[in-house]
């Protein structure tokens, strides 16, 4: 089975490391995800895209506990065999940070300020048969 | 009194929870209630502002309630529409402009979590939900400054109670601490019956120049302040992707300085207030960026019921958002009906004793937006 990913120009594709694409201010350095023109901190018009750091701590976390609404959602929502998730903000050293999936969705094992590192993990089969893939963080011990 | 001052002299309200009019319907039904309120007619409107998130454009609403040909603007805020309305109300007599006019915030949702419109990777890949943020932000305060999840609960249980004193909310049946900490878990650490839930409803609010209130009503109740903020870099906000490596204030600190130098009054000065209740943690936080305590100490004010009806500062006397739910669009005014009512001495079986004098409310929505107003007798 193909894998593809959920969108193009949010993580690089493919790789065996693969990175989330922002943008950084040319002006102030503020870095952004995902990319994004306009700087929200100095208001300057210009960005250039940059790949971010893989490695980051995690800041704050949650667990989905429930299927959201599809659509948007494009993974599995049947209440019947749904798996809750994690979901949380990893920040990256000097960068910023981001919003993510995490593949514990224990919380006994998530505890903020813990090593965290991007991974990929697979969201749903397309009408293809391709399998969608989407960017998770993992603990790293 | 100063004559510049603005005074709401009419209230109206269509109950919250699950109606079979339209949404628009129901903010019909608000405006006729707040008309007969100030013992006025709709052709004695000058202006309106109003607005739904989902229930249709405001205006239309004319053509039921009489085509008079008056200024009515739409205002579409999020879930600061009706202080946004309420603020672009006040100003309208403030300036000079107009001497009456209402201010209307109705909706109408689907069941369930609000349903989010973004069908790009973000939406697809299942975050774009306003219920983990909530989880989130409150995950970090609680051990930042050690909250624990029974203030969680005791927040829900407050609600509910409140809520069975008052004919106008939704979930009217009080709930025991245990049956709120057995609910389902949905974004941990919150609960199911840690979260308001969409609903419906509608409320409008008439004003007028201070000098000319008492020919309305014995009982004018001073819009003191009125100020909407967004947010700023380095707020923490719901749905976004990314957040600044730095931390700064969010809206909710803004708009509370704001209104205050704009009452030229203090937290202190405050009897009651009604805070924006998403979830039980949210009002948990906004007590203390609305600056009504210190970070922290909250859990000692609610384990000693400081925020009861009865208590020295309460809060959601109507049972907030949790009780009432939430239709985006009238929410905001819905607390501004309560704080009339409670400072009129009208509200029943939850009255605040000892004849309360001020009165806040505060909203928060996304994308970081947050409302507040002040009132006075």
């Amino acid at each position: 089975m193909a894998q593809v990913p959920v969108e193009e120009g949010v993580f690089t594709w493919p790789s065996d490391e693969p990175r989330l694409i922002g943008s950084q201010c040319t002006e102030c350095d503020n870095v952004m995800f995902p990319t994004q023109s306009g700087c929200p901190k100095c208001s300057s018009s210009s960005t250039e895209q940059i790949e971010l750091a893989r490695k980051g701590t995690l800041w704050t976390w949650t667990i989905q506990g429930y299927p959201p609404k599809s659509p948007p959602y494009a993974g599995n929502d049947d209440p019947k065999t749904f798996e809750p998730f994690g979901v949380g903000y990893v920040e990256l050293p000097g960068q910023c940070k981001v919003e993510t999936r995490l593949t514990e969705n224990d919380p006994e094992k998530l505890s903020i300020d813990m090593e965290m590192e991007l991974t990929l993990v697979p969201l749903y089969t397309n009408d293809d048969g391709d399998e969608v893939m989407t960017f998770a963080f993992a603990p790293t011990t | 009194m100063s004559t510049d001052d603005v005074a709401i002299v009419g209230i109206g309200m269509h109950q919250f929870g699950r109606s079979d009019l339209s949404g628009m319907d129901q903010g019909v039904v608000a405006v006729r209630a707040a008309l007969a309120d100030a013992g006025v007619e709709w052709s004695d409107m000058q202006f309106a502002f109003g607005g739904s998130a989902a229930a249709g454009k405001a205006d239309t609403m004319v053509s039921k309630l009489g085509l008079t040909g008056l200024q009515f603007i739409n205002v579409s805020n999020g879930c600061a529409t009706g202080g946004s309305a309420l603020f672009s109300a006040y100003n309208s007599i403030k300036s000079g402009m107009f001497d009456l006019g209402i201010a209307i915030g109705f909706d109408k949702h689907e069941r369930g979590a609000f349903r989010v419109d973004n069908s790009t990777w973000y939406g697809k890949s299942g975050m774009a939900l306003t219920t983990q943020f909530f989880g989130m932000k409150i995950n970090r305060y609680m051990q930042q400054y050690d909250i624990s999840t029974e203030a969680l609960d005791r927040v829900s249980e407050k609600a509910f109670r409140n809520g069975s004193k008052n004919p106008m909310a939704w979930r009217k049946k009080p709930m025991s601490l245990a049956e709120i900490q057995e609910s389902r878990m949905l974004s941990y650490p919150l609960r199911q019956y840690h979260f308001c839930s969409p609903a419906e409803g509608g409320v409008a609010i008439i004003m007028c120049r201070a000098d000319k209130a008492k020919q309305y009503t014995d009982t004018p109740i001073y819009l003191k302040a009125a100020a909407v903020r967004s947010r700023r870099f380095g707020s923490f906000e719901v749905m976004a992707p990314h957040l600044a490596p730095e931390h700064g204030d969010g809206p909710t600190i803004d708009a509370s300085k704001a209104g205050f130098e704009m009452a030229g009054m203090g937290p202190e000065d405050m009897d009651l207030a009604q805070l924006q209740d998403t979830e039980s943690g949210a009002e948990i936080m906004h007590m203390a960026e609305n600056g009504f305590c210190e970070h922290g100490e909250q859990e000692r004010m609610l384990a000693h019921g400081e925020t009861e009806i009865g208590g020295r500062f309460p809060v959601n006397t109507d049972g907030g958002c949790l009780a009432n739910g939430e239709p985006v669009g009238a929410s905001g005014l819905r607390q501004v009906y309560e704080n009339v009512l409670q400072l009129q001495g009208r509200a029943g079986e939850r009255q605040v004793p000892n004849n309360p004098k001020t009165a806040y409310t505060h909203v928060y929505g996304a994308p970081g937006i947050s409302g507040v107003t002040i009132l006075a007798r």
